[in-house]
């Protein structure tokens, strides 16, 4: 459920269990004390149902997942979804076969698809049963907390700039 | 000789990951190996140690899909140990929140990950630039049963509100009455997915299984009832050890479950449905008869009508309790724990869920075991492929792959709750 007076929403996909694979989940958790307020932090385990749902009404998205693309460990992915499409296979290791990258290419074919959605994949190591991110993670979950914050600041500049839709309706 | 090989590098639209390995020989099937590569066996030993308080919220994430059945699994089986038994009121919201949770699975299956097999489409989304308004449909009807396990289990993945003795907090009447209003609409739509899939075409397979679910006296089985089989099984829950056997398979670190003396058995929508049909709601009923089918259904490909019939079932029964609605005086009983062991299956949307635990007076786990639908039916699909892929040689390899994925999804085989990573290799020599 969507709270607070914007439409940017964070969302962080995982699971806790599964050691990298809970990355999204810590960087949702660490991001939620320090958002300005009225940004929602959701934490998903990426059912992709679920996230067209979840992103419903919000004008600006960031989604934080761990991924397994066959890049090194660690590395980010930044994609700006009205601008490129997933990569095929980029979700590999999701433990859900209608998971993220799913979810936002049906929201494409649906227009269900907010009018802002960015994607931070971070390269993943070890996704066995377990608990803790690697070290390369780690790095990189601190690293994608900080982009995240100012990607969040950009959305509430131009929210401002633009003046917020509701009370441009009322006037 | 000829040989032929097929290789298929990934099994999608199952939940998780694994592989299944083929091999045909001289036009004869000489191997049907569903593999699993990790030992499933995390949570178990994850769980030793714990308060039986954390329970089930530590099973609830063993499965991002199916939280709602280990809650539930979780939950009767250490009531079970400390001989408590809920009230009415509490059992009645349980069975509420259980609607929600097949709502959820059966739908995401039906709309998402099967249907592209019988319409000839690799996958949703290419399905969805076609048939737009049935997957919007399908979405909106996942959100139905997404809105009962918000407002009963506190968010819709991976519930919080369930605690061993009931739930933390139990909403207002009103709010009830509210989703009443949804699900009237999702009972129509689900209605609509049964006439959508029984419009398919169903390769002709039928086998005769072993199938196993719980029965209940009065309902269909969510919560409760013994462990029933149509080749004569009639047990309690609490005797599911002397029966199945867990065997570590030389090629899948997944155990597979066997009944000790019959082997495969099949669990899940449909051995219930042909074990309880004479216990669904008349709407669902006749949705099934109107669909085709009769009170046994043994033709695995028209599982995607059972689940159909079950959606209906699952809203027809969530508006039943919502109209008898009753708070309990208390959200949870109280608990008192003790030496024991207890044990319990519930219906979770794949089939049964069997959970036991053997706790010490302080409640503390000391051993648990725990038996996902998926590893009680992994030798009933290699099986159904050894009877399936023979009588479809002389499709060409990508169609014959296609079958053999779709056979597979007959069964909604949530690998991630047995472990994790599914690749499928299909070798033709």
């Amino acid at each position: 459920m969507k709270t607070g007076s914007t439409n940017t929403l964070i969302i962080g996909v995982g699971n806790l269990y599964r050691s990298d694979d809970g990355a999204g989940l810590c960087i949702a958790s660490r991001l939620r004390e320090f958002v300005p307020a009225g940004v929602t932090v959701l934490e998903e385990s990426g059912e992709g149902a679920a996230l067209l749902e979840a992103w419903k009404g919000a004008t600006a998205v960031i989604l934080v997942d761990a991924v397994q693309s066959g890049a090194p460990p660690g590395i980010i992915h930044r994609i700006d979804t009205q601008r490129q499409q997933i990569p095929s296979r980029f979700f590999h290791y999701s433990s859900h076969a209608f998971g993220v990258g799913e979810a936002i290419e049906m929201a494409r074919v649906l227009h269900l698809l907010p009018p802002s959605l960015l994607l931070y994949g971070i390269e993943g190591r070890n996704f066995s049963e377990g608990i803790g991110l690697s070290e390369e993670v780690e790095h990189a979950a601190a690293a994608v907390l900080a982009l995240a914050l100012d990607d969040v600041r950009s959305f509430l500049a131009a929210e401002a700039d633009q003046g917020n839709p509701a009370d441009r309706e009322q006037q | 000789m000829s040989i032929r090989t097929i290789k298929v590098e990934n099994l999608a639209r199952v939940e998780g990951e694994g592989a299944l390995f083929v091999k045909i020989k001289n036009r004869r099937v000489t191997d049907v190996q569903l593999k699993i590569f990790e030992p499933p066996r995390f949570f178990e030993a994850f769980l030793r140690g714990r308060k039986f308080g954390e329970v089930p919220d530590i099973t609830a994430r063993i499965c991002g899909i199916c939280p709602v059945a280990y809650q539930m699994s979780s939950c009767h089986a250490i009531e079970d140990a400390f001989g408590i038994k809920v009230n009415e009121p509490i059992r009645a919201l349980r069975r509420l929140l259980y609607c929600g949770e097949w709502i959820e699975s059966h739908t995401l299956h039906i709309y998402l990950l099967h249907a592209p097999d019988f319409l000839g489409y690799e996958d949703a989304i290419r399905m969805a630039k076609d048939h737009p308004q049935d997957v919007q449909r399908g979405l909106r009807l996942k959100k139905a049963g997404n809105d009962i396990v918000n407002l009963l289990g506190g968010r819709e993945i991976h519930p919080i509100n369930v605690r061993v003795g009931g739930f933390y907090k139990v909403p207002a009447k009103l709010e009830f009455a509210a989703l009443a209003e949804t699900l009237k609409w999702a009972r129509e739509a689900a209605l609509e997915t049964v006439r959508w899939v029984a419009s398919f075409s169903f390769p002709q397979v039928e086998r005769d299984y072993e199938f196993v679910a719980l029965r209940h006296p009065e309902e269909y089985p969510f919560n409760e009832g013994r462990l029933v089989s149509n080749k004569g099984l009639d047990i309690a829950v609490r005797d599911y050890d002397q029966h199945f056997i867990e065997e570590h398979v030389a090629h899948s670190n997944a155990l597979h479950s066997a009944h000790k003396e019959r082997g495969a058995y099949f669990v899940g929508p449909q051995a219930r449905y042909s074990l309880n049909f004479d216990k669904l709601s008349p709407l669902a009923q006749e949705a099934a008869r109107s669909a085709g089918l009769g009170p046994v259904c043994r033709n695995p490909f028209q599982s995607i009508i059972v689940r159909g019939v079950e959606l209906v079932y699952a809203c027809d029964e969530a508006l039943r309790i919502i109209e008898n609605i009753e708070r309990p005086d208390k959200p949870a009983v109280d608990i008192k724990p003790r030496v024991a062991t207890g044990y319990a299956c519930t219906a979770a949307p794949r089939g049964i869920l069997y959970h036991r635990y053997r706790l010490d007076e302080h409640g503390v786990i000391l051993d648990a075991k725990i038996v996902p639908p998926t590893s009680q039916n992994q030798k009933t699909i290699e099986n159904d492929l050894w009877q399936i892929i023979p009588a479809s040689l002389d499709l060409p390899g990508d169609k014959l792959q296609r079958l053999c994925e779709q056979a597979i999804r007959n069964y909604d085989p949530c690998i991630s709750c047995a472990t994790h990573f599914l690749k499928l290799h299909m070798e033709r020599e």
